[in-house]
């Protein structure tokens, strides 16, 4: 695990990524600590300092009802972070097992669990979490699901690749030899296997789950106002541009800051964990 | 005294989707308490398979088709279900496989695996006492710092050390059938000369009985008291290896020992794929245990 840390700080586009990701979860989890105006979060109105331009006092502006950018940027990264998490600590398990049975058993199991899988690949991704927000209710909650239902496909197709051809390795037969059962093999020898190459889409999906919260609020079926998200700040300032930029501007900066730096984050471990292999 | 396994006429085909496809055509074969009995003959002739459906792995195949007996301790493993057939497997038999370091898993160490080969047979074995029983057995081994082994992975150690240690999980529960499938096809010559040589040491001292499935005539002849000599699922000689060696019977035992490659590299003769010659029937030195 150290050696692991070691390794990471010494590629320097990697250091970057670990740099941006602490960050923003420092941001996130110290916002009502670090935000100058912590109750700009929810619905406060003060007109007398409406969309004002950065200035020492708000730093990042104010928007169109006069709430701090800068404070509302950190309640935002909270909930994206969130979502990530709860999205991904759901998905993945579930694509997880879909795709060590599939490759492991083999048969007709792998049919039809492969079929379930492709029917969720074969609609857009993010049309797929737009019907379904469509339906539902705008909520944190149906966005999470809504995004979660798009995702897991993706874990079960990279468990499936990665446990089919571990299926094949000597271990796998030799632990059949020994009389090992069915979940013994699956869970204990194949799935630690699997491990490294899931870490490392998780890290870099963060990343991505955040873009599609956001789009689905820039669309305005994500997280509702007065709760501040990124995507839903950048699609309220989009109508005034360019005078107002700050509005766009910066919630847009703040989503790129996260996203690459998951990515590089991501990048990095892969090497790391390649190379391990 | 009753053989610890006994196969008799033993077929076994896999059914396509248009075909069926013949792989054995009644195989019998006998292994006697203690003896280190070798089946020898060229790819695809069905060594693998044997193995297989001695282990019952073959049985949970939906499209093999097996029909014959196989006795093991007196026990027809047909009869068994899939459970009962786990559950020997492990602790009454078990298997040493050709590529030593791609049977152990990557992701743990040799002692966290070896402590799961113990624990087929004592499931509550508290760690040191597994780590312990580790200790002597990779001794026994002739592994000279067990400690270290113990903490390192496999891709760690070396192909030879690694067989060493699968031999050394194979007969940790005392197996009364050791399987070897072309043990150490994947170790360059004199480490596996080296192995097969301690094997047999051990195997002797355990009083375990061996089966030793091999493409390779110089392995067998050095480790074997009995052959069987197959090709394309039927058995075409058998008897006691020194017998076979001076005075091979069968058309095909004879087309395999002039195929051996000689270091004075006089060239190898040509062996056809099929013959009629080869078809001839079995070819018995007498003396079955």
């Amino acid at each position: 695990m150290t050696r692991t840390f070691r390794i990471l700080l010494r590629n320097p586009l990697s250091l970057v990524g670990f740099v941006l990701v602490t960050l923003v979860v420092l941001m996130a989890v110290f916002a009502p600590w670090i935000a100058p105006f912590p109750t700009h979060n929810g619905a406060v109105v003060d007109f007398l300092n409406n969309n004002r331009a950065p200035s020492a006092q708000n730093w990042m502006g104010t928007d169109l009802v006069g709430r701090d950018i800068f404070s509302r940027i950190l309640y935002a990264y909270q909930i994206s972070l969130i979502l990530g998490v709860v999205v991904l600590a759901i998905a993945t398990p579930i694509g997880t097992v879909f795709g060590l049975m599939a490759g492991y058993l083999g048969g007709w199991i792998e049919a039809v669990l492969m079929r379930i899988v492709d029917v969720f690949l074969s609609i857009p991704p993010l049309v797929l979490a737009i019907a379904m927000m469509g339906v539902l209710e705008p909520t944190l909650t149906n966005a999470m699901l809504a995004v979660t239902a798009m995702w897991w496909p993706w874990y079960a197709r990279l468990v499936y690749a990665i446990s089919r051809s571990e299926r094949e390795e000597g271990y796998v037969l030799a632990a059949e030899v020994i009389g090992a059962s069915t979940r013994h093999i699956v869970f204990r020898e194949i799935l630690p296997n699997c491990l490294p190459a899931i870490i490392t889409k998780m890290t870099l999906d963060m990343g991505f789950v955040i873009i599609i919260a956001s789009s689905l609020s820039f669309l305005g079926l994500g997280v509702q106002p007065p709760t501040p998200d990124l995507g839903s700040m950048v699609a309220e300032g989009a109508r005034y541009l360019p005078d107002s930029w700050w509005l766009t501007v910066f919630p847009g900066l703040a989503i790129l800051v996260a996203i690459f730096g998951f990515n590089l984050l991501g990048d990095g471990l892969r090497e790391i964990l390649e190379v391990e292999e | 005294m009753t053989p610890i396994l006994d196969i008799r006429d033993l077929h076994l085909s896999f059914r396509g989707l248009r075909s069926v496809t013949e792989v054995l055509h009644g195989v019998s074969l006998q292994i006697g308490q203690g003896q280190r009995v070798a089946l020898v003959g060229e790819s695809g002739s069905g060594k693998s398979v044997i193995a297989r459906i001695i282990l019952g792995l073959l049985q949970e195949t939906s499209n093999a088709h097996i029909s014959g007996e196989v006795l093991f301790d007196e026990i027809n493993i047909g009869s068994l279900s899939c459970v009962g057939r786990a559950a020997m497997r492990g602790t009454d038999m078990s298997m040493i496989f050709q590529d030593p370091t791609s049977s152990l898993n990557p992701a743990f160490t040799i002692g966290r695996q070896f402590a799961e080969v113990l624990r087929r047979r004592d499931p509550g074995l508290p760690r040191q006492g597994c780590s312990t029983r580790a200790i002597d057995m990779l001794r026994e081994v002739a592994i000279p710092d067990p400690d270290r082994v113990l903490g390192a992975y496999p891709f760690q150690l070396s192909g030879g050390m690694n067989q060493r240690v699968m031999i050394a999980m194979a007969l940790a529960n005392h197996p009364k059938l050791l399987l070897a499938d072309e043990p150490g096809t994947a170790l360059d010559v004199s480490v596996q000369a080296q192995t097969l040589n301690m094997m047999h040491d051990l195997v002797e001292d355990h009083g375990t009985s061996v089966l030793l499935i091999s493409h390779n005539l110089g392995v067998v002849r050095e480790f074997a008291d009995r052959l069987y000599v197959i090709y394309r699922g039927r058995i075409v000689e058998d008897g006691p290896t020194s017998a076979i060696f001076q005075n091979p019977g069968h058309p095909y035992t004879r087309a395999l020992m002039s195929a051996v490659p000689r270091i004075t590299g006089a060239g190898l003769p040509e062996v056809p794929e099929v013959s009629d010659d080869f078809l001839a029937p079995r070819f018995s030195h007498g003396c079955v245990p």
